[in-house]
């Protein structure tokens, strides 16, 4: 790719786009001024030409995937043989899949507490502290850099050498000076998992930060001062006024941060690729995509079991938005 | 009173803490990067800004370049780059005995021949005969090496490890695939909001649903539509087209989200007197909407192209893992495999990939902010 062809290629791709969009509403405003009474027809039309793009991507993009993965969760492995749940039978005896499993539920349980946990404690210390700001911005910095290079971020951090020779990772070479062995931290089952939980919370503590500051400076400074004024400490206030107060950004950000870990992905295949126990299932699906030529019945089924995840989630979205619709 | 400040500062100390934690890994990257590659190897990065000692081998000139003075014969000349701003503390004549002299003290060589060395690394070696040796006399030094910096990290990644072509492949990727959606779902997030037509709240409510769908559940029937069109038109199925149509497929429903919130909060006399005046939906869209919608347009387009620029699993699908196409991502990735302990190159491509989304980030915090809080569920 020359920078030539790279700025054709983005050209093309926008100006087909946008064309789309005019001609069709210069035609339609064409077609309609010929036969001026009919205002109506125009009208009807138009929201058409609006939707049509955005509704066709839809259906070819997620709608027919979606129905057409939860099809081939019951086929073979070419998706033309329908096998009943002989699929989801093989899962329940996989014991890679059970490992997955259960470590996507270890993701569940303690990265959205921890970075939620620590996103509110660094919201509510940061907006009393004049270098509160600046303290912000670098927590939520690695919100904006990809989870593979937070991956290489974090090997560097676990590098491990031998005893006796100078560690480079920065946690081998603390452990060593406090006078102990250095670790191989990806390779020790169930505590790797626990290194890597770490990667994802340094990134969402930084979300779970800036939702809760949003939230925070909606809580009437008078309660607090009243509180404070009958001698309430700091812990107490926090605990019992501000948590409560939260208790609906809580959930929103504990459902973010959720979902995003049930497809958790790009740090698992970059740091260990599920070795050492350390597999989940969106990985394992990734590899079942392309393990023995594809499996796309086992793959599939794979994805239904994320999408199960997040249904209670879909639901609880959609009844929320309706409510806020009405109101 | 007294318990109030010391509130106070445990609250400075706690923060603190939490800054310093969430720095170091990042900074400890950044400095690495700059760092020369032998001594990233065996150093720790902390290290770079102390003065380190080392050990060095250097050689001595020939007899080719002796030179004779009142009838005595000497080589001289500088053990030291140019450039090095190194010191030398001591230094030795055989492996056995690296520190036996001290600089400016001088070793008598078993021959009677003397050789003395300055701190700056400037050596005479003085003999009352003619040297005659062909090679060099080994000489070895220990020194005092100030911090260094270099960009030879930076060439080597950018131009050899093909992450360059790289990073012009994510550009490719990104920016069409950030304007594309930004487009179509500005047009489709407008009739959601100011248009009449049927079905309009059910779709609004499957755009819902589909902010949650994880991306897993479309890429197998996906990747089966790629190959069968590739087949049909005999050409490759995977290509940059390809990949914007996914990408604005997968961002389809939180971009229409956002834009929704935000056209629908618009005051509806100004369109309403507008259609009145006899505008057309498309003329409303054009002259009102869009000059309206900047700053909630710049939201969209920052966590589109960050999603974009970020990801890993569409352009690892979607694309040929080729110098041509692979992304930077991937094929930061696929170094993590290959070159897993040259931690030279890791780390600089791990920042050269990096420098977008920061550049964005501290240039335009506040629209990523807002997007984010905004509501912003991605599947």
């Amino acid at each position: 790719m020359t920078t030539t062809s790279f700025f054709l290629y983005v050209f093309l791709g926008i100006v087909v786009c946008f064309s789309y969009f005019h001609l069709s509403n210069l035609a339609l405003d064409f077609f309609s001024q010929k036969n001026s009474n009919n205002f109506l027809k125009k009208s009807v039309l138009r929201p058409y030409i609006f939707i049509a793009p955005a509704v066709i991507i839809l259906v070819i993009f997620i709608l027919y995937p979606v129905v057409e993965t939860l099809r081939l969760s019951f086929f073979n492995k070419t998706g033309f043989e329908f096998v009943g749940i002989k699929n989801y039978i093989w899962a329940a005896k996989d014991p890679e899949f059970k490992r997955a499993i259960l470590n996507n539920l270890g993701w569940l349980l303690v990265v959205p507490t921890l970075s939620a946990f620590f996103g509110l404690v660094i919201a509510y210390l940061a907006d009393r502290l004049w270098w509160g700001t600046i303290a912000k911005s670098i927590i939520f910095m690695p919100m904006a850099i990809s989870f593979v290079g937070a991956g290489v971020i974090w090997k560097f951090v676990y590098d491990y050498r031998g005893p006796g020779d100078d560690q480079i990772g920065f946690l081998n070479a603390v452990v060593v000076s406090l006078g102990f062995e250095p670790q191989a931290w990806m390779t020790i089952p169930i505590w790797n998992n626990l290194f890597l939980m770490a990667i994802m919370i340094w990134i969402q503590t930084g979300l779970a930060m800036v939702i809760f500051s949003a939230a925070l400076r909606g809580i009437p400074k008078e309660m607090i001062e009243a509180a404070r004024i009958d001698g309430a400490s700091e812990f107490k206030i926090f605990t019992s006024i501000i948590i409560p107060y939260l208790e609906k950004t809580i959930l929103v950000i504990w459902t973010i941060i959720t979902i995003l870990v049930l497809k958790i992905f790009d740090i698992i295949l970059a740091m260990t690729n599920g070795q050492w126990n350390t597999e989940v299932l969106a990985n394992l699906m990734y590899d079942w995509m392309f393990r023995g030529g594809g499996d796309s019945g086992r793959g599939s089924l794979m994805a239904i079991v994320i999408m199960i995840g997040v249904i209670p989630i879909m639901i609880w979205n959609i009844r929320r938005h309706k409510e806020d619709e009405k109101s | 009173m007294n318990k109030n400040i010391l509130t106070k500062i445990t609250i400075h100390l706690l923060l603190l803490l939490f800054v310093v934690v969430w720095v170091l890994p990042t900074f400890g990257l950044f400095v690495s990067s700059f760092r020369d590659k032998d001594l990233l190897a065996t150093s720790g990065w902390w290290t770079t800004f102390k003065t380190n000692e080392v050990n060095e081998i250097y050689r001595t000139k020939t007899f080719e370049d002796q030179i004779e003075e009142n009838g005595k014969f000497f080589i001289k000349g500088n053990l030291l780059d140019k450039n090095s701003r190194k010191k030398i503390i001591s230094y030795g004549i055989s492996s056995k005995e690296m520190n036996k002299y001290k600089v400016n003290e001088k070793a008598i060589l078993k021959n009677k021949t003397q050789i003395e060395i300055s701190e700056n690394g400037e050596y005479q070696w003085k003999s009352e005969v003619p040297f005659k040796h062909k090679r060099g006399k080994r000489i070895f030094i220990t020194a005092l090496s100030p911090p260094k910096f270099t960009l030879e990290n930076y060439k080597e990644v950018l131009f050899k490890e093909g992450v360059g072509q790289a990073f012009l492949n994510t550009l490719t990727v990104a920016i069409p695939s950030t304007i594309i959606p930004l487009i179509i779902c500005s047009f489709f997030a407008y009739a959601l909001s100011w248009m009449k037509f049927r079905g309009r709240d059910t779709l609004f409510a499957l755009i819902v649903a589909s902010l949650v769908v994880p991306l897993q559940m479309c890429l197998i029937p996906l990747l089966s539509i790629y190959n069968d069109v590739g087949a049909l038109f005999n050409i490759g199925a995977k290509s940059y087209p390809g990949v914007w149509m996914a990408h604005t497929g997968f961002g389809l429903a939180s971009t229409t989200f956002l834009l929704r919130n935000f056209i629908k909060s618009l005051p509806s006399e100004m369109i309403e007197a507008a259609r009145v005046d006899g505008a057309t939906h498309y003329d409303i869209f054009l002259r009102i909407i869009i000059p309206l919608s900047v700053p909630a347009f710049a939201s969209v387009f920052i966590l589109q192209f960050l999603w974009v620029w970020n990801d890993l699993l569409v352009g690892l699908i979607f694309l040929d893992q080729v110098p041509s196409e692979i992304i930077l991502t991937a094929k930061l990735r696929e170094l993590l495999g290959s070159r897993g302990e040259n931690w030279e190159i890791l780390t600089t491509g791990a920042f050269v990939s990096m420098t977008v989304p920061l550049f964005i980030f501290f240039a335009l915090q506040r629209y990523f902010i807002r997007g984010l809080v905004a509501g912003s569920v991605k599947g």
